[in-house]
């Protein structure tokens, strides 16, 4: 019981602290960010009355008016209720609206993919640790290769061979655009048939690192005296791998699975930069070329909730798979 | 555990000994303190090292041979030649010389940041631990809310913010450093909580020693092979993050790196236009130094862990044992 207080109230300090951040960066930062935002939001047509003016200095400070612990009261109140603020580069959307049609798209191809990568190199990973020496240790420089290489350069080759050269693939896009989007068969057969390639770039640049740890961490069980004891008593090789190898050897990958779909909603940004991805990744990007700052600081804020909230599931649940980790607390 | 009894030996026994006792015959005798701190030789060793010190020194001394990198000429994306041995870009500029630059700049950033966030890791992580009580709860919950909040959104969203101009290397340096630096400070703290209950650090203390002094000369040097595992590691990452972040177009806006130089080949539609050479180079320099770091990574992570190298060496005496019995079963 009391692991999960300690927990929660860790989370909750975290959460204190990503919305602090996100209140302190654009005060932080030099020149004036209202003024460009507004210069921006009269460009794309928008009427700027003295109430905009005093929901965005509110968002990004500017206004020397209110004492600092009173605009970050009211900032805090204002992400609370959930109002976020208007995007100036979708104007006249909300940047919450932004955010709700964008994320869908994320998280399908992202976490599909990192799903994929997780379950099939946490599986190569025991099976290559199983039987070190052998010529399946020679995997592993080439697993370390594939994990130094930058993402984006990867996707890009793979991009040239499967769908410039090949046409196996569309080079770019989340659907085909002639479509309507819907929750029909053929809709969603074009969403898989477009998301196929970024999804092979993800699980080929992700699995490398999965493999790396198990493997590690089965050399690590395999030397332990429990090991040791099963096959004195004569268990079979396979059973003494699933039951009581792999079993305890997995416990740091589904911690660092439970990282890693945190991530799925960061890591996607340049995956959809390459892609042009309709994710809420490349909404960010343009935000950032577009000085959209509520928008940015809106989608930071989600992004980090997602995280957080992965995490806190996660340690939740581990508390509940490993023991030992509650007796230590 | 049982006792051997020498009348209970039989033949086979007799063999094993005497095989075991060539085979340790050939060791080398045991080695000296500091020497037993640094990795043992290994295939895989070499080959890292070989790739991390040969594109440090292309780094360093390639750039004072391979010509200006921002000459143009009107010779537009040719493919390589005799006179440019990697091509050139669109606007006619030697692909090799860029290269050369360019690996420079990103190997600057890589050891910038890396210095820097093992530091921080290095007095977030030992420091508050050793001394417990609230520091340790607080500099612990502190890393923790920073491990937990994304890298690369914080990066991206602070770099949204900074002006063009201001964004410098430095500055992009502090912000790559502050948003990793949370990790090695967490697995620094695993093992300085574990060193700090040991016999000799209470009798240092006992003794009377300042606090600086029981870390420096007690602590810091068990924990020599931990932070150069995070100094590597940290370098691996500062160059990959800092050429994502300049492929997005947010890097450091006057610096010269591997990044911005794949930005310029992908803005210049390279690949879509088949000039691999000006595209590939960049991407493979950073693969091999990322794989060259990560060899020597794992030869770290064997004195780390012993029992790495106890499999290794069990290995490498089978094998040694099995060679011998066969050599003598054909004689």
């Amino acid at each position: 019981m009391n692991y999960y207080l300690r927990k929660l109230g860790f989370y909750a300090v975290a959460l204190w602290a990503a919305l602090t951040i996100n209140f302190v960066i654009p005060r932080l930062m030099p020149g004036n960010p209202v003024d460009i935002l507004l210069a921006k939001l009269q460009q794309h047509g928008g009427q700027v009355t003295p109430a905009t003016r005093k929901a965005y200095e509110l968002l990004l400070g500017g206004d020397a008016s209110d004492p600092l612990p009173v605009q970050y009261w009211n900032y805090l109140v204002h992400v609370f209720q959930g109002d976020l603020g208007v995007s100036v580069s979708y104007y006249p959307a909300k940047v919450s609206d932004v955010i709700a049609t964008s994320l869908p798209w994320t998280i399908a191809l992202v976490g599909i993919a990192t799903i994929i990568a997780a379950v099939l190199g946490v599986a190569l990973g025991a099976f290559v640790g199983w039987k070190p020496g052998t010529w399946l240790d020679s995997f592993v420089p080439a697993t370390t290769l594939l994990a130094a290489v930058p993402y984006f350069w990867l996707a890009l080759i793979l991009v040239y061979v499967f769908a410039t050269t090949l046409h196996w693939f569309p080079v770019q896009g989340g659907y085909d655009v002639t479509m309507d989007p819907g929750w029909n068969t053929e809709f969603i057969g074009s969403a898989i048939h477009y998301g196929t390639l970024p999804a092979l770039t993800i699980v080929i640049a992700a699995i490398g690192g999965w493999l790396l740890g198990m493997r590690n961490m089965m050399v690590s069980t395999l030397s332990e005296d429990y090991v040791l004891t099963a096959r004195a008593k004569g268990l079979s090789e396979r059973r003494i791998l699933r039951n009581y190898a792999a079993r305890n050897a997995v416990l740091p990958s589904v911690a660092g699975f439970a990282i890693a779909l945190g991530f799925v909603v960061a890591g996607s940004i340049v995956t959809e930069q390459v892609f042009s991805y309709p994710g809420i990744g490349s909404k960010l990007l343009s935000a950032v070329t577009n000085n959209d700052y509520a928008l940015m600081q809106g989608i930071f804020l989600f992004i980090t909730l997602a995280v957080l909230g992965a995490n806190l599931i996660v340690d939740l649940l581990y508390g509940i798979i490993d023991p030992r980790t509650r007796t230590r607390s | 555990m049982t006792t051997v009894d020498p009348s209970t030996e039989t033949a086979t026994d007799q063999d094993t000994i005497a095989t075991a006792s060539a085979a340790r015959g050939s060791a080398r005798k045991t080695r000296s303190r500091w020497r037993s701190m640094l990795p043992t030789m290994t295939p895989w060793l070499a080959v890292g090292l070989v790739l991390v010190i040969g594109i440090i020194l292309f780094g360093i001394v390639a750039p004072l041979f391979a010509g200006d990198p921002a000459a143009i000429r009107n010779i537009g994306l040719t493919p390589p030649s005799a006179a440019h041995i990697l091509g050139t870009t669109q606007t006619g500029q030697d692909v090799f010389a860029q290269l050369t630059v360019a690996t420079r700049g990103s190997l600057e950033i890589g050891i910038i940041v890396g210095i820097l966030a093992t530091l921080l890791s290095a007095v977030f992580g030992i420091l508050g631990t050793y001394f417990g009580g609230y520091a340790d709860e607080g500099f612990s919950l502190f890393s923790n809310v920073f491990l937990v909040i994304p890298g690369l959104p914080l990066v991206i969203v602070i770099s949204g913010f900074v002006p063009r101009e201001a964004r410098g290397l430095w500055t992009i340096a502090l912000v790559l450093a502050i948003t990793s630096w949370a990790g090695s400070a967490r697995v620094l703290r695993a093992q300085t909580l574990s060193l700090r209950s040991r016999d000799y650090v209470a009798a240092a203390k006992v003794a009377g020693e300042k606090f600086w002094r029981v870390i420096g000369v007690e602590i810091l040097p068990n924990l020599l092979p931990l932070l150069a595992s995070q100094f590597v590691f940290a370098v691996i990452a500062a160059i990959l993050a800092e050429a994502g972040l300049s492929f997005l177009g947010l890097g450091a806006s006057n610096s010269s790196t591997l990044g911005t130089m794949l930005f310029y080949a992908q803005n210049g539609f390279a690949l879509s236009l088949g000039a691999w050479w000006w595209f590939i180079p960049p991407g493979l320099i950073i693969a091999m130094f990322g794989m060259g770091l990560a060899l020597v990574n794992f030869s770290i992570d064997e004195i780390i862990n012993p029992k790495l190298k106890n499999a290794r060496m069990y290995r490498k005496r089978a094998n040694r044992a099995r060679r011998l019995e066969r050599g003598k079963a054909a004689a």
